[in-house]
């Protein structure tokens, strides 16, 4: 039996369950007239009976199979032949791998060695056997559960609220999923970094000043630790976000300003959401737009001033991304202008304080705190950008902060060393979610600090 | 004062008005500064769309090359039996050539041959055959047929190729420019629009690569981010914003959909590569996983525009149903969710977008392959859109760097689109209560 | 509104509770001036104004909500703008050093005119203006910086005061005369936003005071305070009236007639009636104000 196909009848056998179980609460009270007398609404007992029928049949299937295929697994390998055991974790992953290939077809048997084909067939067999008796047990869950709502149905079951209790741990579970992801990202990042510092001790990898994953892979390599050196990684990083925020900062400060408080409403309904445009362009295109257009021009004109400019250069990456930022900087930036009291402004005006004096000395000191907010949520994000540096920044990773050079980032590093085929034992593919981790945990302070300065700035003039 | 002669003492108004001039400068200067970053902001968008329109407006045109055919039967079917397989399996590089031959007499020896065979696109031979599966009694006939030109020639025949350049220097040496001038002084070369350009899956030669592939791979892995992210981002905003009391749970939660929001999206990448296909062991390159990936991260957006739609639905409305004897779960799904729709769709259609456009954790998922068939199903290996458009950004042909712009203007059109449904959305069942 | 039904026979009562306010001796400080045509009963003209309006007219979009207001606001004197909620006392008392070009959409016409100048002619720079007629808000608006600063940054803006003891000095009388100098001379470098609510606009009040005005424009400067603190401020309003013209809107009728000593009603944009205090307050002529003094409405 497919497991598509227990699903569907796990489906219908629910679709029954209701039914039955809304026939019921009428019955008990003698057909449709007598629904007043039910505690809730014939469709809510359908409804409990039909939960009770599918949540412990899908259960038992979820259950069934995760555990049913480690059981198969244990089961074939003890089967193989004895040269076969005691393997280690990489090579029974190929092994696996072999099998599995074979069960689906994408390796014809006959090319497969005697012993896998032998595995494979038994597999096969195992297979069939579980899911048929899983969805044999899953039934006959469904069906139990159903049969102890229904008789249990009766004109004072509460059956409304044992519906909306449901309903809402549904709902919980739902948001829980937010808790969820972060713990998976941080296990996931955390699992991979510390088999990494196991390989590569953590120092050296924060301070080390020389990264060249690829050679470390050979074990005799003279410096296969000190290649993971990481700072040139965090440097170029830094020398790329300081070029974009130069940008980003003051062009997205300054047109949120004279947006908030100088232009009239027409101009403002038309560059606002023009502006807004830049934000909603997908960060590939603005790598297009760096490595093909910005890189080339900024070359020209570095040669026409007697510069070298490197073709994949800090400057160019960092350009394009204070552009990309700009209108993250004015949105947050605006918010926090508007924010500020009119009566602020008019306590300037009334001294008769000129519009930029109103705006520096007044508007710009208490919209500050909210402001710096935002500018640190936009560090975060050019920390973060990833497609438009691996596009234009280039993959040296030089320890320099001459902005006409290639540098490389962390997230540059992260994209190179995992795309493509990864082996998950190679202290290259895990020094990927060592970078990761790096990542993750700067971002992430970066925002709650961000976030709670916004946040206790709202609260300021709420 | 150190000055001798006796200050004048000035009145406050004549001391406010010296220093009026200088106030007012600082007020024109701060302004200019105000007004040219708004330009610049402008610029930068103009700048931005004019050089990819510029670069791309001709990748929806196509060069052809008309090749007066003779569908040999002794090359073709040489067992003189039109089945289909033997027609199939026949070698259609031969009449192409011949075509060529023939038009140009006077073309001898290995390379120059070469150079005279690269004017036509590989794909030539597979028009041939599916003229020739299509019509059988074309065996043993004369035909005259339009077949793609080769990237360069393409380039050439759109003028993106400098003719004053040196030969050395030039993609198109001097023989193969004279053989174009006479196919196009016969009338043998035409641009016209570039079907196949929506027609067909990824390749490695420019002028047979088209976006079919990514666009379907696109369509199911927004369809997989929609079908997980709405129905639990919605359920999340309602269970925060209409059941949960503030304690540590929610609160926890809340923090961590602030800072999911902000997390980069590569790290949802890595996430997606550790947890889903290493742990979970999920197919590599699928559109399922892509989904899943883009859904964790479309989730915070989704629940932070759904609940500010909840917030918009007045309590007058709730504390009415409560009124009536409606339990928490009527109100807000017969009453507050109804209301909230709009702005939930709105919402949904905005993170939707943010997906289309994204593509750094794609690539960490093996969604970056080179995959020459359109996809079939969400397991299926594919790509989306944008990582069609960096990996044709990455490749060395010039030819790819017009194909990319339109795949871009492709891409900015979807999310054009889908904008402007939202604002629809927005302008048309925004409510002021 | 909560203020009291106070009939013209019980208007003793709002003859001032504490001596120093003097509302008998109002008429004599305003004497009347040229003879005016107008739909407002009563005096509106004085002798030598400080400030004068003449047929002024606001509009809001397309909302009319001044119609062809005249009156004169004396020196050394506080006029009160009374009238229910709505009737564009605020919006007209905003004309007088143009705040409402803030406003977008807001348009004035008519002639209102400052030592004779018109304020609202092409030369008359903004700027100056309103460091002539200075304002008081509603709520309190320290700007979120110290003490000393909020009263330092009028004049450090429009560079009154050479040195730094000019500024400091400046500082210091100006809290003084607003009264609140022995309570914060100790920490001028707390935030002013720290202070009380009466203190706040008492600081608010010391910086409209640095900047040396002519007239101070009080826009409901207690409705935001509790008594004692109006008492206070009201206090110091008496005091300032030695140096300034003043002019107050409030809500408050008990308010007006301790404090002014001439009282202009407003209703629905129109200026319906202006008097001295007393004889306003006692003796009203129009109909709208006697039915807005008596409690009728508002």
């Amino acid at each position: 039996m497919q497991p598509s196909t227990i699903v569907i009848v796990i489906l219908v056998l629910t679709a029954l369950a209701y039914q039955v179980g809304r026939r019921r609460s009428l019955a008990a009270v003698g057909g449709r007239r007598g629904a007043r007398n039910l505690h809730s609404l014939p469709g809510y007992y359908g409804l409990l009976t039909a939960a009770w029928c599918a949540l412990p049949a899908l259960a038992v299937l979820a259950v069934w199979h995760f555990a049913g295929e480690r059981l198969i697994l244990g089961s074939v390998l003890s089967q193989m032949p004895a040269e076969f055991h005691g393997l280690d974790a990489g090579q029974r992953g190929l092994l696996l791998n072999d099998i599995r290939n074979v069960v689906a077809g994408n390796i014809p048997a006959s090319a497969a060695r005697p012993a896998v084909q032998a595995a494979a067939i038994e597999w096969s067999r195992l297979e069939g056997i579980s899911r048929l008796a899983g969805g044999i047990v899953a039934l006959c869950a469904g069906l139990i559960g159903g049969l102890f709502v229904w008789r249990r149905i009766n004109p004072e079951l509460r059956a409304r609220n044992s519906v909306e209790r449901l309903v809402e741990v549904a709902l919980i579970l739902c948001s829980v999923i937010a808790i969820l992801t972060t713990i998976g990202i941080v296990v996931s990042v955390l699992y991979e970094a510390v088999q990494f510092f196991r390989l590569v001790p953590v120092t050296d990898f924060l301070f080390g000043t020389k990264w060249s994953p690829q050679m470390a892979i050979r074990a005799d390599q003279v410096g296969s630790s000190g290649a993971f050196g990481a700072v040139p990684l965090f440097a170029g990083t830094l020398l790329i976000a300081v070029i974009a925020m130069l940008i980003a900062i003051p062009v997205g400060l300054f047109s949120a300003i004279y947006l908030a408080e100088y232009a009239d409403r027409r101009f403002r309904a038309v560059t606002k959401p023009l502006l807004e445009v830049l934000a909603g362009i997908p960060t590939v295109v603005y790598g297009f737009f760096a490595a093909l257009t910005v890189g080339p021009l900024l070359r020209t004109v570095g040669e026409s001033f007697g510069l070298t400019v490197a073709s994949e250069s800090a400057l160019a990456a960092g350009l394009v991304m204070g552009v990309m930022i700009i209108p993250f900087v004015s949105s947050l930036a605006d918010d926090m202008i508007t924010a500020v009291p009119q009566s602020l402004r008019d306590g300037a005006y009334a001294l008769g304080a000129t519009r930029s004096e109103t705006i520096r000395n007044v508007v710009l000191p208490a919209a500050l705190p909210g402001i710096v907010g935002g500018v640190l949520l936009a560090v975060s994000r050019a920390i973060g950008e990833t497609m438009i540096v691996v596009m234009a920044a280039g993959l040296s990773a030089n320890l320099t902060a001459n902005p006409f050079e290639a540098v490389t980032t962390v997230t540059v590093q992260i994209v190179t060393l995992l795309v493509g085929d990864s082996e998950f034992d190679s202290p290259k593919t895990l020094a990927a979610f060592a970078l990761g981790l790096v990542l993750f945990l700067v971002t992430l302070a970066l925002n709650i600090i961000a976030l709670r300065v916004v946040r206790k700035y709202r609260e300021q003039y709420d | 004062m150190t000055d001798a002669t006796p200050v004048p003492v000035l009145t406050s108004r004549e001391k406010v008005a010296a220093t009026l001039k200088r106030r007012y400068r600082a007020e024109l200067r701060f302004r200019a500064y105000g007004l040219s970053a708004v330009l610049i902001g402008i610029m930068c968008v103009v700048f931005l769309f004019w050089t990819i329109i510029q670069k791309g407006y001709t990748a929806f045109e196509q060069t052809y090359i008309q090749l007066d055919v003779a569908y040999s039967a002794e090359d073709l079917d040489p067992a003189g039996r039109r089945a289909p397989d033997d027609l199939q399996a026949a070698n259609y590089q031969l009449p192409v050539r011949a075509a060529l031959r023939a038009a140009f007499p006077d073309v001898q020896g290995r390379s120059e041959l070469k150079k005279l065979y690269g004017l036509v696109s590989g794909a030539a031979e597979q028009t041939l055959r599916d003229r020739v599966l299509a019509n059988p009694r074309l065996i043993g006939q004369r035909d005259s047929v339009w077949v793609l030109a080769d990237d360069r020639v393409d380039m050439l025949a759109k003028g993106k190729i400098d003719r004053s350049l040196p030969e050395s220097d030039r993609a198109i040496d001097d023989m193969e420019l004279r053989l174009f001038d006479a196919l196009k002084a016969g009338r043998h070369v035409e641009v016209r629009f570039n079907s196949p350009f929506f027609t067909s899956g990824d390749s490695r030669e420019p002028e047979q690569a088209g976006v079919l592939g990514a666009l379907v791979g696109t369509l199911l892995t927004l369809l997989v981010t929609l079908v997980i992210s709405f129905p639990i981002g919605v359920a999340a905003a309602v269970y925060l914003e209409e059941f949960a009391r503030r304690n540590r749970l929610t609160d926890l939660i809340e923090v961590n959909i602030n800072n999911l929001a902000a997390v980069p999206s590569i790290v949802f990448g890595l996430l997606g590569l550790a947890m889903f296909i290493q742990f979970f062991g999920l197919p590599r390159s699928a559109p399922l996983v892509g989904g899943l990936v883009l859904s964790l991260m479309t989730l915070p957006t989704i629940i932070i525009a759904s609940r500010s739609a909840l917030k918009a639905v007045p309590p007058s409305i709730r504390e009415a149903a409560f009124g009536m004897g409606a339990s928490k779960v009527q109100t807000v799904m017969h009453h507050v969710l109804p209301l909230a729709m709009p702005g939930m769709l709105t919402g949904a259609i905005i993170g939707m977008a943010r997906a289309l456009g994204e593509s750094a954790p794609l690539l960490m998922i093996g969604m970056v392959a080179f995959i020459v068939d359109v996809p079939k199903g969400l397991t299926d290996p594919a790509t989306v859109l944008p990582v069609q458009i960096f990996l044709w950004a990455t490749s060395p042909e010039r030819a790819f760097v017009e194909r990319t712009s339109g795949a871009i203007m492709v891409l900015l059109a979807f999310l054009l689109l889908m904008n402007a449904v939202a604002v629809f959305l927005r302008s048309r069942f925004e409510r002021r209560w | 509104m909560s203020t009291p039904i106070a009939t013209p026979s019980d208007a003793p009562r709002f003859a001032p509770s504490r001596g120093r306010v003097s509302v008998s001796g109002a008429a004599d400080e305003s004497l009347p001036g040229e003879h005016l045509e107008t739909k407002t009963v009563g005096q509106v003209t004085v002798v030598d104004p400080v400030m004068g309006a003449r047929g002024v007219n606001v509009h809001y979009g397309t909302k009319h909500a001044i119609k062809d207001v005249n009156i004169d606001v004396a020196k050394n004197a506080v006029i009160a703008f009374i009238g229910p909620s709505g009737c564009g006392k605020s919006t007209f008392l905003r004309c007088l050093n143009r705040m409402n070009d803030t406003i977008e959409g807001a348009k004035v016409t008519g002639l209102i005119t400052l030592d004779g100048r018109d304020i609202y002619e092409r030369r008359q720079d903004v700027v100056q203006l309103r460091a002539q007629v200075g304002m008081v808000f509603q709520k309190p608006n320290p700007f979120p910086k110290s003490i000393y600063e909020n009263v330092a940054y009028g004049p450090r803006i429009h560079g009154l005061a050479a040195t730094r003891a000019d500024l400091d000095e400046i500082v210091q009388t100006s809290l003084q005369k607003a009264g609140l100098w022995e309570e914060v001379k100790d920490r001028l470098d707390h935030p002013g936003t720290g202070l009380s609510g009466g203190q706040q606009q008492r600081l608010c009040i010391a910086r409209a005071i640095a900047v040396d005005p002519e007239v101070i424009l009080m826009d409901e400067p207690c409705s935001a305070l509790d008594p004692i603190a109006t008492a206070k401020i009201e206090d110091l309003i008496d005091e300032l009236r030695q140096n300034y013209a003043i002019v107050i809107v409030t809500h408050n009728m008990q308010q007006a007639a301790r404090v002014s000593q001439r009282t202009a009603y407003f209703h629905l944009g129109d200026l319906i009636e202006v008097g001295p205090t007393d004889q306003i307050f006692t003796n009203p002529r129009h109909k709208l104000t006697e039915d807005y003094i008596t409690g009728r409405f508002g």
